[in-house]
């Protein structure tokens, strides 16, 4: 069985299909990347698996378990994380706080504990500041850590959202453009942490992406899609190649 | 200038980050311990006042400065609050009973308030929590046999542990001082927690919120509970300070006064409700003094500069007219929180902060410090 599988998936608004019978599976460890025109339908499969929408039909699994029916806060419980196309983060608390907010979903500690901020709570605090100074070590974002995010460039939003979602300690983390708006060489930053998620800390990556540099980088497979529709799947050289893929963007 | 070295976690836990911190906060203590024994029994009245609507201050900045959900309907709160406390008295109920059964019930009643409100944004939300307030209003006008009707009820003295607490005495003050303080202590603890972290992350972004596993209907709820219970608890010592409510001390305008606490004090740090609640406490001495004082001192300088007595009476009769018109605080009300929104909307604390950052920095302060920050346009917003 796949790590993660969607069957069948689809996404209809009235009679637009933005997404259409999608199938396709993530392996454990794999860094997956779905590419595609602008409209392919690369971002609603995101918001299907991340049940900002609910899909029309189709069933999504993830580790042998069903989770269509789940609703979206119990999505990041299971241990999958996202990142948003244009940056959804805190915009009004530090870098810090944000990261914190990461890691929610690991925490324990009931409001009456809270309200008295028992030695429980404070013990519990420790732990998710140890966890979040490693992501911060592990992403470099040590300068950055008691700004607030609304003082902050782009570039180092972009990193502080993938590291909000590194700190829930996802076992897959799904990648909504993380390159978009980066030049190019935090582009190539981008790329290594990419690679460090998979290799370093076990994370299997699915990724949405339009910079096709950072796909052949950092892929071990990739998906093409067109008006919702699966085009070609296999290594990034082989989709490149297929015939309609190449149809799909350049317009044979 | 101090530059803060953190070696330890708790140097982001602790609630006072540094030494300075304990001679501020330990010089204010120490002044409004001696207060009673020192300033007149008008203003210790008035700061009674401080301390109540600085303790709903707090409560509508859970809700509405850290989780982004506006409320216009906290004077229902606080009148769920007080009648609770009035009605169990009747009952011989002692006071530490009817003061936590207030608090319970109004959070109850704010929880409920919270589930329709979950499908609610902004101006909507509004609009729902000012026809709550009406409908309280119209209930503790109408269930007679409950509230007494418009006829209002009487409230008794505090009575602790066998004592008779006069809402004078300086007893009930610190009573309601430390209700304040153990307020500010409870939310403080709360935002360093998760809790209050998720609360500021619906705030700012629901998606998000959801998509790191942030159940955004409980935790709404929750908020509206939490704020609440801490209204219904001020409204036991609203209560007992006015020793009679009736339904017209708890209109729509008192719930203007909230918003108008958290608005100009700040909406983004505790002490905007405290400053907030001096700004509102006192601007009503402040207006009887306009109504008084004012058409007299206008007419002495219209007198001193050429106008004849005739002229001089005119202008004090117009003047005095003016100042006792119906809708003056209303306008009053309105023309402040116009001028903050546009010019200070970081509240009185956000000024402050800035003439602190000034000092620290002369001669370096740099004006642009605090201008806007360019904020990217989110265009695809999922709501």
């Amino acid at each position: 069985m796949s790590y993660f599988r969607a069957e069948n998936l689809s996404l209809h608004f009235g009679g637009l299909k933005a997404v259409d019978a999608v199938s396709f599976a993530v392996e454990k460890g794999e860094i997956l990347s779905i590419i595609g025109p602008n409209g392919a339908g690369k971002s609603s499969i995101f918001n299907l698996i991340s049940r900002i929408y609910r899909p029309t039909s189709g069933r999504i699994f993830f580790e042998d378990q069903d989770i269509t029916e789940q609703p979206p806060y119990d999505i990041a419980r299971l241990g999958i994380a996202r990142t948003f196309q244009n940056i959804e983060l805190f915009e009004n608390a530090t870098v810090l706080s944000n990261l914190l907010v990461g890691r929610h979903r690991h925490s324990t500690t009931q409001l009456w504990q809270e309200l008295l901020f028992l030695p429980s709570v404070r013990a519990n605090e420790k732990v998710h500041r140890r966890r979040v100074e490693q992501v911060i070590e592990f992403l470099d974002l040590e300068p950055y850590r008691d700004k607030l995010i609304s003082g902050l460039p782009y570039g180092v939003r972009k990193v502080i959202e993938l590291a909000r979602a590194l700190c829930s300690e996802p076992k897959l983390i799904l990648l909504d453009e993380p390159s978009s708006g980066l030049n190019v060489e935090e582009t190539s930053d981008m790329s290594f942490w990419i690679r460090d998620m998979k290799s370093e800390l076990g994370v299997t990556v699915l990724m949405v992406e339009h910079d096709m540099s950072l796909v052949n980088r950092v892929s071990d497979r990739v998906i093409a899609l067109n008006y919702g529709r699966v085009l070609a799947m296999g290594s990034p050289a082989e989709v490149q190649q297929h015939p309609d893929v190449v149809a799909a963007y350049l317009g044979a | 200038m101090r530059f803060l070295f953190k070696t330890d976690y708790e140097d982001d836990i602790r609630l006072f980050p540094h030494s300075g911190y304990f001679v501020s906060y330990g010089i204010l203590l120490a002044l409004l311990l001696i207060a009673p024994y020192v300033l007149s029994s008008y203003l210790m009245s008035q700061l009674v006042f401080v301390c109540i609507y600085a303790t709903v201050g707090v409560a509508l900045l859970i809700l509405t400065g850290f989780t982004g959900q506006a409320s216009l309907g906290h004077a229902a709160f606080l009148a769920i609050g007080a009648y609770t406390a009035a009605y169990l008295q009747k009952y011989n109920v002692p006071f530490p009973v009817y003061f936590l059964a207030a608090g319970a019930l109004t959070g109850l009643i704010g929880a409920l308030v919270g589930f329709p409100a979950l499908r609610l944004q902004g101006i909507y939300l509004v609009i729902a929590t000012i026809s709550f307030a009406f409908i309280v209003e119209e209930i503790l006008a109408r269930w007679e046999s409950v509230t007494n009707g418009n006829e209002g009820m009487r409230v008794k003295a505090v009575s602790l542990l066998g004592v008779t607490v006069s809402r004078d005495s300086p007893t009930f003050y610190f009573l309601c001082l430390a209700v304040l303080v153990l307020t500010i202590v409870g939310t403080l603890n709360l935002l360093r927690s998760p809790t209050g972290r998720a609360f500021v992350a619906i705030r700012d972004s629901e998606t998000a919120a959801r998509s790191m596993g942030i159940n955004v209907a409980l935790y709404k709820v929750k908020s509206f509970a939490i704020s609440a219970a801490i209204t219904g608890f001020a409204g036991v010592l609203f209560a007992h300070k006015l020793s009679f409510i009736s339904p017209e001390m708890f209109t729509l305008q008192l719930s203007i006064e909230f918003i108008i606490v958290i608005l100009i004090g700040g909406t983004f740090s505790l002490h905007g409700a405290v400053l907030g609640a001096i700004f509102i406490v006192m601007i009503d001495p402040f207006l009887t003094y306009l109504k008084d004082d004012m058409p007299g001192i206008i007419a002495g300088i219209a007198a001193t500069f050429g106008a004849g007595s005739a002229t001089a009476g005119n202008v004090q009769s117009k003047v005095a007219a003016f100042a006792s018109l119906n809708g003056l605080k209303g306008a009053i009300y309105g023309i402040i929180i116009m001028l903050f929104v546009l010019f200070e909307p970081l509240g009185i604390y956000g000024r402050w902060l800035k003439i602190k950052l000034f000092f620290q920095l002369f001669p370096l302060y740099k004006r642009a410090t605090f201008k806007r920050q360019k904020i990217y346009v989110k265009s695809e917003r999922n709501r």
